[in-house]
């Protein structure tokens, strides 16, 4: 059970909280336009990586605002968090 | 005859408050302040147990948490029985009532103690290699298996106690109060910081609370007397909360510790009523120093089991702490110094020791001295190879070490002892350490696993830490508090620490034995009879990684996950296999430390509280009213209203026949309700759901399909426009939530730049439906000053409207196929609303009908249950509903996959409408269908999803999904059920009133 700091409310149980996998696929703008291979590119594959990990989260039981986190899935500690639309650190 | 071996009184016990306790239903005394396991050994029981697989007679070993044997059961047949308990852990009370597990009829004599001569029929893996083949046979053994396994049985009634939970937060958790743990528990406090200290013991101080020697000083003072004075001082710490009885259970990540804290099972049973018998507290610390001490090593050689046979620390304890002796005659045998420090302990107090064996063979120093002016007699460079006495030990034999301590030379000699205290060195506890994440390192020259990374704020201190002497905690725990904790100095800078340990240590894993490997037992893991033959033979037999060896040898897979002799069985494999110790990993220690029982996990969330549920405003009339419930996610939902003892069947049948006939009402509050608003909402609808939205009039309803990004059916429901940026959607019942949190997910990461607005408005309403060609009727009573005619209220429209002072929407749609009316008012308002229906539908006979009744009636019109008829493999094509999918949107979520290679085989599974031959016959829902049932294997099509008698039809009327089945209309298929088959026929999947003709009526 980690502790995560949500970007609008601060510190929070993970309880509070649910995962939505990998962070920062854009959904196509003309699905229309893909073939079957890049559409079950952007539908089914995502990276499930030992180490660190650009994921999405949702503060479900409090401000119900979705966020970005980079966690270390080895020993889950949380590098960074930030809002949706910003860019992801680098470091 | 009972001997006592009560040596010498003991301030930890007090020798005036008698208490008497059955152990296999005889009387004994002891006294407060006794362990079970310190008790009986008073009364000279060593016996307690049967191991698992042999069922060799065992004693007790320990005198702490590790126990491998003596685990007994407590308050046999009673509510309150429970298994596995460790005699060693357990405070006596008066009416304490124990008994051995594992054996009949009696620990003294049973039966599976034949086990033990045929234990070379029953070697490792004997379980996979016997039990596995042929498959079939399986359901056979697994009764016997069941039958013979198995530590203890579980109570068989509902636990009485009462259990707790709690969370506590604090700047910093001390886990142990041995000599480390108070040093940090008083600095941390002292340094103004909020600290938790928890020990799992009824007392603080650790082991070093009865060191009671010379040869151990602190600043002058013997080491118990100065940590008694310590003790005394952090108990009038204002920051400083100290919980003794409480055993960390698991360590989380980010400092999340869980632990349980043991308030009344050390009472007389007649205290105990209405508190709160264990509390599972939560902890989350910013810090944590771990201060779990180490615990003793057993030695590996032949018969290294019976009972008579303990860790040396645990002889110190019992004599130390209760003030018992282990046996009369007493051998120790080490490969370390630490059993001279038993030895000295015991000759104070008077008790014989007969020899001491020690693997070493050049040793030197001032506790051995000691020892040996007390003439105690001392075998250098021995090790023991064998032990007699089938009950308790009687006698040993021991043989001379080879130089390379490979073999054993010379001659074997006997001694005869009813107690052998055996110390093979100290493993750190770091049991907790890596629960939270941490790495080990092994340290060579003691052959010990320590902490080395860890991912959260914590420090491991003491002997955990591999600091196992008092020089060298006071030489390092001063360091890492300054550290750790960020403070200049503390207390403990320049003491004068004498400590009279030499570290000398003769490590051999496995020792060397006159005898073949195959013929010796020589246990690794006590509780579930895991010999180092075994894992020589896991070893033979290819298995090599340490995982695989544990599972296949059951090594450290009991309740005590193996505390004793997990690091022998990594020394035997490496030196086996030539591999470095430190290479070949460790296994990993999962939570829980020691068994917790299911009462303190669930805590308060018990019978009506183990799981919320939601009520409807409508709830109470229901039930007045007699009705069925169901549970739908969290909602309980009226199911059927059973009148003068009708049957479920006969219920419904009746309740569907009168909403068709005349009038029926049903609550459907628990539909999820959305309120959608914003300049963009038109747009948004347009994107989730598959049907077109931008030309939806004010005060029109439509009913939306929502598919999830890969094509497949998600979720269904009316939306209806209230104004020009307001809908109002509704979603199924078990889908509310999860609709919303995606809805959300879309707005706020794909679509951030639409104006749209979210509110879950379910519980702000309550909707009552009123159907049946009497229900305009009916509505138009309720509420008076609205206009009801089909021109101005048609189907699928909605109005404001006004029942007396109380505003509501009524919406005319239908799910039942019947012309039909949803009244929405403030919830409050509910049951009043529902009342007034009730009244003035009399006349006509109205009648309530519940879940069961409104899928019956869906079903006769081909309305499918999302979640029923589909699951996440349908797409609206395979539902034969084309109708609703856009074909001039643009986009809308899931539109891409309604053609991607696998949604257009025409042979996906299609929903089909399935009708019986014979009319009266009703399909299981769930059975399978099936075209040719002697072809093999038999090719499932597909399974039926909605079933029932249709009282409007007169006939059976099912729902199925079948491959290929749109292509199918009219064709027979089989549904083989265990008896007979039934022949059934493709169909339409709406059976009643095709043309809609009944909306209107
Ligand atoms: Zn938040």
């Amino acid at each position: 059970m980690f502790v995560i700091n949500c970007p609008y409310c601060g510190e929070r149980e993970q309880s509070e909280f649910k995962a939505g996998g990998e962070a920062h696929i854009v959904r196509p703008k003309q699905p229309t336009e893909l073939s079957d291979d890049q559409w079950a590119e952007y539908l089914f594959m995502r990276k499930n990586i030992k180490g660190v990990q650009f994921e999405r989260w949702v503060h479900t039981h409090g401000c119900r605002k979705w966020f970005n986190v980079v966690r270390d899935t080895s020993n889950d500690l949380i590098k960074a968090v930030y809002k949706m639309g910003e860019k992801p650190p680098t470091k | 005859m009972t001997k006592n071996l009560r040596v010498k009184s003991s301030k930890f016990v007090d020798e005036t408050y008698k208490i008497s306790f059955k152990f296999n239903g005889k009387t004994y005394y002891g006294f407060k302040g006794d362990t079970l396991a310190s008790a009986l050994l008073a009364n000279d029981v060593h016996l307690v147990a049967r191991s698992f697989k042999y069922h060799r007679p065992r004693g007790i070993m320990t005198a702490g948490s590790e126990e491998p044997n003596a685990i007994v059961q407590l308050h046999n047949n009673t509510s309150r029985t429970e298994p596995n308990v460790r005699a060693t852990e357990i405070e006596i009370y008066e009416g304490l009532e124990a008994s051995s597990q594992n054996c009949w009829p009696s620990v003294n004599f049973d039966i599976g103690g034949i086990n033990n001569f045929l234990s070379s029929l029953l070697p490792a893996g004997f379980y996979y290699k016997t039990f596995m083949w042929p498959a079939s046979f399986w359901e056979k053994y697994e009764y016997f298996i069941r039958k013979s396994a198995g530590l203890g049985k579980s109570p068989t009634e509902p636990d009485p106690d009462i259990y707790d939970h709690k969370y506590i937060h604090c700047d910093v958790l001390v886990i142990g109060s041995g000599i480390s743990g108070i040093m940090s528990a008083k600095t941390a406090a002292k340094n103004g910081l909020k600290t938790l200290l928890v020990d799992e013991n009824s007392y603080l101080g650790g082991s070093t609370i009865y060191q009671n020697s010379e040869h151990f000083k602190i600043n002058n003072q013997t080491s118990s007397s100065w940590l008694e004075k310590e003790i005394n001082e952090i108990k009038k710490l204002e920051n400083l909360e100290i919980k003794t009885r409480t055993s960390v259970a698991a360590y989380h990540g980010y400092n999340f510790i869980l632990a349980r804290e043991n308030l009344t099972d050390h009472l007389p049973l007649d205290q105990r009523k209405n508190k709160i018998r264990q509390r599972l507290l939560k902890i989350r610390a910013k810090k944590v120093i771990t201060a779990t001490g180490s615990l003793e090593r057993p030695l590996i050689f032949d018969n290294n089991d019976r009972p008579g046979i303990l860790l040396s620390s645990a002889l110190k304890k019992y004599a130390n702490l209760f003030g018992v002796a282990c046996g009369e005659k007493n051998v120790l045998f080490t490969n370390n110094d630490s059993v001279y420090e038993t030895a000295i302990s015991l000759h104070q107090k008077g008790i014989n020791i007969e020899a001491i064996i020690d693997n070493r063979e050049e040793i030197d120093s001032k506790l051995i001295k000691e020892a040996e002016k007390n003439n105690i007699k001392i075998y250098k460079g021995y090790t023991v190879v064998n032990t007699n006495g089938f009950k308790r030990i009687n006698n040993i034999s021991i043989m001379q070490l080879s130089k390379d301590g490979q073999k054993v030379v010379g001659s074997k000699k006997n001694i005869n002892c009813d107690c052998l205290g055996v110390s093979g060195g100290w493993t750190p506890a770091v049991h907790l350490f890596t629960q939270s994440g941490g790495k080990l390192k092994f340290r060579d020259e003691d052959q010990v696993f320590i902490p080395n990374m860890h991912p959260s704020d914590q420090v491991s201190i003491g002997s955990c830490n591999g600091d196992f002497t008092l020089d060298e905690i006071f030489l390092t725990v001063p360091k890492i508090l300054k550290d750790f904790l960020n403070i200049k100095k503390t207390e403990y800078e320049n003491f004068e620490v004498q400590s009279s340990f030499n570290k000398s240590k003769r490590n051999i894993w496995l020792l060397p034995s006159d005898k073949v490997i195959g013929k010796t037992k020589s246990f690794v893991d006590y509780q579930n009879d895991a010999t180092a033959k075994d894992i020589k033979l896991a070893l033979r037999e290819g298995f090599r990684s340490i995982e695989h060896v544990k599972r296949y040898t059951t090594t450290g897979m009991g309740t005590d996950q193996g505390k004793l002799g997990n690091m022998h069985a990594l020394g035997i494999i490496s030196e086996t296999t030539s591999s470095k110790m430190g290479e070949l990993g460790t296994t990993t220690f999962r939570p829980p430390y020691t068994p917790l029982t299911f009462g303190t996990i669930v805590g308060r969330n018990v019978g009506e509280y183990f799981d919320i549920f939601r009520k409807t405003p409508i709830h109470d009339w229901h039930v007045e009213n007699k009705a069925e419930f169901e549970n739908v996610g969290q909602w309980k939902r009226a199911w059927y209203y059973p009148k003068d003892g009708e049957t479920m069947h006969e219920a419904v049948q009746r309740e569907s026949k009168a909403a068709r006939d005349s009038a029926g009402i049903l609550d459907a509050s628990t539909l999820g309700k959305i309120d959608i608003q914003g300049t963009d909402a038109s747009e948004f609808l347009n994107r989730v759901y598959t049907n077109a939205w931008s030309k939806l009039a004010i005060g029109k309803c439509r009913y939306g399909l929502m598919l999830n990004e890969d094509g497949m059916v998600y979720d269904d429901g009316v939306t209806t426009r209230l104004d020009d940026n307001h809908y109002l959607m509704t979603t199924t019942t078990g889908g509310a939530a999860t609709v919303l949190g995606k809805l959300e997910d879309y707005l706020q990461t794909e679509w951030p730049e639409l104006d749209v607005y979210l509110t879950s408005v379910t519980d702000h309403y309550a909707t009552v439906s009123v159907c049946g060609p009497n229900s305009k009727k009916i509505v138009s009573q309720v509420i008076s000053d609205l206009d009801f005619s089909d021109e101005k209220f048609p189907h699928m429209s909605f109005k404001n409207a006004k029942i007396g002072k109380i505003k509501c929407r009524v919406m005319r749609i239908s799910f039942t196929g019947e012309q039909s009316y949803e009244i929405n008012v403030q919830s409050n308002y509910g049951k009043s609303v529902w009342e007034k229906c009730m009244e003035v539908g009399k006349e006509f006979d109205i009648t309530p009908y519940g879940t069961e009744t409104m899928h019956l009636l869906r079903a006769e019109k081909g309305f499918i249950i999302v979640g029923q008829d589909t699951d996440a493999t349908m797409t609206p094509i395979d539902l034969q509903m084309d109708w609703i999918v856009s074909k001039k949107k643009y986009d809308f979520i899931g539109k891409r996959s309604l053609y991607r290679s696998d949604t257009i085989k025409e042979d996906r599974k299609q929903l089909v409408g399935l009708i019986t031959e014979d009319p009266k016959e009703v399909l299981e829902e769930g059975a399978q269908i099936v075209t040719d049932i002697n072809k093999s294997p038999v090719e499932m099509l597909g399974h039926v999803t909605s079933s029932y008698y249709s009282p409007n039809l007169n006939k059976s009327i099912a729902l199925g999904v079948v491959k290929g089945g749109k292509k199918m209309m009219g064709q027979k298929l089989i549904i083989p059920m265990p008896n007979k088959k039934i022949n059934v026929v493709v169909a339409d999947p709406v059976f009643l009133d095709k043309e809609n003709e009944r909306l209107n009526a």
